[in-house]
């Protein structure tokens, strides 16, 4: 059964048309990466599938029910994301930020409890965040504050996770321990990721199924292998790439030809 | 959070006692101390001190502080709400909002019926907030910084006038003076008005505090509370509509009091950080501690004649005001 199941949907902001008529079905446990160039509704697709937006038209089913009939609770506590950028204009602790994370979890006037802080302190320490966990979140590096985001999604215990260019601010090392972290939670827990980015190679190499957009459209989806093909990717991007195969770990690898 | 809100009760109570003491007549402590535990034991007060102490300093104490936790409550929701620091009931013309309500009330009789000046005020509260979106509101509702702060600027001055045209065409006695609708003023209030402000006032406080936790995740961004499981919409319609009861009940009986509710949940802030369910006691305790002490200078600084309590509150608030915009600006 699939966990995320898109039926025809279509989103507009006023006059603009973002998505349209895109329908694809996501398996539970997988790592599916969404690319696509500037503007092809990469950020907008994520909104849908958490429900911060609704579909104007078709439907977005999350384990086969309408995201509309949703709680917000419910939301969170199955589909949790990582934004790009939080704005910090006024000051928490990295670890009061992360135990937000627990907020869908709590009755709505409960105070945290040591499973809680348990939960909280776990993701931490798997994003390497600890250390800074009594700093202020506004006085962190923008890696830093990216690793705290990624703890408080974690700390939502969710189903399936979101990454809005989650690896963009962080360092190698902890790119490469962000990506093993995914691999082992999927493997384990059985956690779905989606996860949007730039960087065509990272989709390869992480992810088991590929989402192209291109222009709010749904241009293909399927293996790495299926998707990033030279005649694809001068389509949708307008640039010449060669393609063969990563020595390292056999998978697809895409060059830039200029 | 428990002994930081019982810490800051007792700095409340301490600066209650000094606050009794000082006046036109100087009370000495320990007179102040032997009245209150002769009144405690059930004696009715007999001589002037204990007169002045009982009929006249101590429900004005009481209501200055229910007044400035009322305002600093205002503040810490307003500015979660807008994420911006800048923001409360004052800045952005809500008190004004609600003062107009209030005077157009009186002037059109409405004190005849029950109620009938509260909820006016309350609507002119609650109107001024969507007047402030309106003007406000960027794209897709958004609200940019800069045209909030502009939009109370211009609603507040219409406000102002209005409130002035409304005063020198109808020259009721029941219109109090000027100072107090425009520069707030705590000696005029009955004991009867001061019980029901601290009902609200506690009434208001249990609400908000239930959606502390709520706030926290707003301050986040409203996309990012969403995505965190909070009901954005209806949570700010409660804290929209309750700290609008709040400010036009405080506004109906002690007239426009600025900066309070800016000053002392920054004030807070700095201390104790942002986690809601402790600023918002907090502030509550503080604000209470502040205005009793703008009080008291305003009821001693020119003795025998006093000041209107806005006066001081202005004086020490808008250089404050100044200080924070600046400093906004470098970061």
């Amino acid at each position: 059964m699939s966990i995320l199941y898109a039926q025809n949907i279509s989103f507009r902001y006023t006059n603009k048309p973002v998505i349209t008529d895109v329908s694809f079905a996501l398996d539970e446990a997988r790592i599916v990466a969404v690319i696509g160039p500037n503007g092809s509704g990469k950020t907008t697709l994520l909104k849908i599938l958490n429900a911060t937006l609704f579909p104007n038209t078709g439907q977005m089913f999350i384990e086969s029910r309408d995201t509309q009939h949703w709680s917000r609770q419910e939301i969170a506590r199955t589909v949790a994301i990582v934004p790009q950028e939080s704005p910090a204009i006024f000051s928490f602790f990295a670890e009061e930020i992360v135990l937000m994370g627990r907020f869908p979890h709590l009755s709505s006037w409960a105070f945290e409890d040591k499973k809680d802080y348990r939960i909280a302190r776990e993701a931490m320490a798997k994003t390497d965040s600890l250390p800074f966990a009594r700093c202020r979140f506004n006085e962190l590096s923008a890696g830093e504050r990216q690793r705290v985001l990624i703890a408080r999604a974690l700390a939502q215990e969710p189903k399936i996770l979101l990454l809005d260019e989650s690896t963009v601010f962080l360092d190698l090392k902890h790119q490469s321990q962000f990506l093993s972290l995914l691999r082992e939670l999927n493997r384990e827990q059985h956690l779905t990721v989606i996860f949007v980015t730039h960087d065509v190679n990272l989709a390869a190499q992480n992810a088991d199924q590929i989402l192209l957009l291109y222009n709010g459209k749904k241009y293909a989806i399927g293996t790495p292998a299926d998707v990033l093909t030279a005649r694809n990717i001068k389509e949708v991007y307008d640039v010449d790439v060669g393609i063969d195969q990563n020595p390292y770990n056999g998978s697809t690898r895409v060059t830039l030809l200029t | 959070m428990l002994q930081i809100s019982a810490l800051l009760l007792l700095l409340f109570v301490i600066l209650s006692l000094a606050a009794l003491c000082l006046g036109a007549i100087h009370i000495a402590f320990s007179d102040v101390v032997r009245a209150i535990v002769s009144a405690l034991s059930g004696k009715t007060p007999a001589s002037e001190e204990e007169l002045i102490l009982f009929s006249v300093r101590l429900p004005r104490i009481l209501f200055a502080g229910i007044v400035g936790a009322s305002l600093s409550l205002g503040g810490v929701v307003f500015q979660a709400l807008l994420r911006n620091p800048l923001a409360d009931p004052y800045v952005l013309g809500i008190s004004g909002g609600s003062a107009l309500g209030a005077i157009i009330g009186i002037v059109l009789g409405a004190s005849s019926f029950y109620l009938g000046v509260p909820f006016l005020a309350f609507s002119g509260a609650l109107i001024t907030v969507f007047l402030v979106f309106i003007v406000a509101g960027g794209p897709r509702g958004v609200l940019l910084d800069n045209s909030l702060l502009l939009a109370g600027v211009v609603v507040n001055s219409f406000f102002s006038a209005a409130i002035l045209f409304a005063l020198s065409i109808v020259n009721s006695m029941e219109l109090h003076s000027i100072s107090f609708w425009l520069m707030g003023d705590l000696s005029r209030v009955a004991l009867k008005e001061i019980a029901v402000a601290a009902l609200c006032l506690v009434a208001c406080f249990a609400i908000l505090y239930m959606q502390a936790r709520k706030l926290n995740l707003m301050v986040q961004g409203e996309e990012t509370a969403l995505q965190l499981g909070v009901n954005v919409r209806a949570t700010k319609y409660v804290l929209l509509i309750v700290t609008s009861l709040i400010t036009s009940v405080v506004v109906s009986l002690a007239g426009i009091i600025g900066f309070v509710g800016i000053m002392v949940p920054h004030m807070m802030r700095l201390v104790f950080g942002s986690d809601h369910r402790l600023l918002m006691p907090a502030a509550a305790l503080f604000g209470a501690s502040f205005l009793v002490v703008a009080d008291t200078l305003a009821r001693i600084v020119i003795t025998p004649a006093e000041l209107p309590v806005g006066v001081i509150t202005a004086l020490c608030g808008a250089p404050y005001f100044i200080f924070l915009m600046r400093r906004k600006g470098r970061d």
